[in-house]
């Protein structure tokens, strides 16, 4: 399919560097999925979805910035969605984000809670100013906040919350979040791999399973379209967490 | 080779890990993305967008260079079939470059790219770059070395000689069609670098004809790509004279990978039926004049 053009019908300051935009469009995605986003003249880059017909932004580079600067009336281009999703499974879910990883989060446990799922939620922020759809997640369930800066919550990374939760309590483990912060969780989480599920990041370019610029080492698995959401045993002895690659193909290191 | 169906440069080549996957699904032979002197990060996005009967891609020969994708290659032939590098540069020199800088099981010249400057088919369509690259390659390298031809031209066959009389192994047709794509809310060109390469069944036809004047005009061997999703399509490619085919745009569908062991079975299957030889198939229909 070309892209659609989809009008912006409401743009939502979320946070300084978040902000939400609603489109003249419902997208139906299953939580999880993703769209290429086309911002015409500029680049098209992948954007988790955050509701039936919006999208949550983070500024990062050239592309969201071009994204800050739109105004209700004007349009993105649209593919998708595309990927996998979630699979909802289970009476009873935690799910954990870390930033703007709160975006698909909140779709599905929206999506949880209205078949009566009990979902329980642990987000990890940088500061109090930063924290994201906090009203959301508090109207389905429990909600753990940590800050790094303690200005808010629980003082620290995602994992600070992880003692105030019975972890084997829950059927299902939903991540969202910058990886070295859903690798850190996976690895508190022994034994706990086929119960947990991640959505991963790699540096998309066709987002149909052709161009291989995300294909995870060993394996090959092509994120793009075989994830972005994977059973964290899938991600065990992978280049998950140790690395990823950039446009040109070369190895980025995480330190 | 084990099978004549192989994954056609471009296309899930960027790493090591899906040249072995492809090669453990069947590939008879996997091609690299193409590689050159320099660090690439290709054209902006949107770089691919499905229209008509296939995509419209324009990458950009986004690639890691040379120098640091040896182990790439050496992971992919973990996969038990032939690793071969397809390599470009901006003159003989650069392709020297490259070739003598890569141990792989083969090259392919790609000669054809529809859509980075100074690259591919901007050299590409002239006979006298082809037969001098190809020589040049071929004098410094002890492995097949095959030459991927681009349509963008009024006489296909011209550069196939070239190519030929270069002293190559084998030439690969076709690249991509040069095309384009417009988005009507805008007026914009889709893709980042506003025109690309047609992949996809509706160039299929375009490359039987090329494959089949390539294979009447040449002694040495044709390989068939462009729009191959079915064994049909193998058997017709082979028909009209290509000794092995290349699948591309095909694995962004159906059952992906997998495409490679139905085309080969569906292939045996016909071959079985019809109680003839993978040699007899070759060039059948050049019979009927």
């Amino acid at each position: 399919m070309r892209p659609i053009s989809a009008r912006i019908l409401e743009i939502v300051p979320e946070t300084p560097t978040v902000r939400t935009l609603r489109f003249d469009h419902s997208l139906d995605p299953v939580p999880g999925q993703y769209l290429m986003v086309w911002v015409r003249g500029v680049d098209e880059v992948p954007m988790s979805i955050s509701y039936r017909d919006g999208i949550t932004v983070q500024l990062v580079g050239e592309a969201t910035r071009e994204i800050f600067d739109l105004e209700v009336g004007e349009s993105l281009g649209l593919r998708g969605p595309l990927g996998n999703g979630f699979t909802l499974s289970g009476e009873k879910i935690l799910l954990i984000g870390g930033g703007v990883g709160a975006a698909p989060l909140a779709l599905l446990g929206e999506a949880a809670a209205e078949e009566g799922v009990e979902v329980s939620t642990l987000l990890g922020f940088r500061c109090c100013d930063e924290i994201l759809f906090r009203e959301r997640f508090e109207r389905i369930g429990e909600l753990v906040m940590t800050t790094d800066d303690g200005s808010q919550g629980i003082c620290g990374r995602a994992s600070a919350g992880l003692p105030a939760l019975h972890l084997q309590e829950f059927d299902q483990i939903y991540l969202c979040g910058p990886e070295p912060m859903m690798a850190d969780i996976i690895g508190r989480c022994p034994g706990m791999e086929t119960k947990i599920q991640a959505s991963i990041d790699r540096y998309f370019k066709c987002g149909m399973g052709i161009c291989g610029s995300c294909c995870l080492d060993p394996s090959g698995i092509r994120v793009c379209i075989e994830g972005p959401v994977f059973r964290a045993d899938q991600l065990v002895g992978t280049e998950f967490g140790r690395y990823k690659r950039g446009a040109s193909g070369i190895k980025i290191e995480r330190r | 080779m084990e099978s004549p169906v192989m994954l056609a440069a471009g296309i899930l080549g960027t790493t090591g890990a899906s040249l072995r996957r492809a090669a453990r699904a069947g590939a008879g032979a996997v091609v690299t993305k193409s590689l050159g002197v320099e660090v690439r990060e290709g054209h902006r996005g949107p770089t691919v967008v499905q229209v008509e009967g296939g995509l419209l891609n324009a990458m950009g020969l986004p690639n890691p260079s040379y120098r640091n994708f040896q182990e790439e290659i050496d992971i992919g032939r973990g996969g038990g079939s032939p690793v071969v590098a397809s390599i470009f540069g901006a003159d003989a020199e650069e392709f020297v470059e490259v070739a003598t800088g890569l141990d792989a099981d083969g090259f392919e010249l790609n000669l054809s790219c529809p859509h980075a400057e100074r690259f591919g088919a901007e050299i590409g369509c002239e006979a006298c770059n082809v037969e001098a690259i190809t020589r040049a390659v071929k004098r410094r390298v002890d492995v097949p070395v095959w030459v991927k031809l681009t349509p963008n031209v009024a006489d296909v066959v011209a550069l196939g000689l070239a190519a030929q009389r270069g002293g190559a192994d084998g030439v690969v047709a076709i690249n991509t069609l040069k095309a384009m794509a417009i988005d009507v809310e805008s007026g914009r060109p889709i893709l980042g670098n506003r025109f690309g390469g047609l992949s996809g069944p509706a160039i299929k036809p375009v490359a039987v004809r090329c494959v089949y004047d390539l294979a009447s005009a040449l002694d040495i061997p044709v390989i068939g790509v462009g729009g191959i999703a079915t064994w049909q399509d193998a058997v017709e490619m082979m028909m009209a004279g290509a000794r092995g085919v290349q699948v591309g745009t095909a694995l962004g569908s159906g059952d992906g990978y997998g495409i490679f062991r139905s085309i080969a079975e569906g292939l045996s299957g016909y071959l079985e039926r019809k109680g003839m030889a993978l040699e007899e198939l070759v060039g059948l229909a050049r019979r009927f004049p």
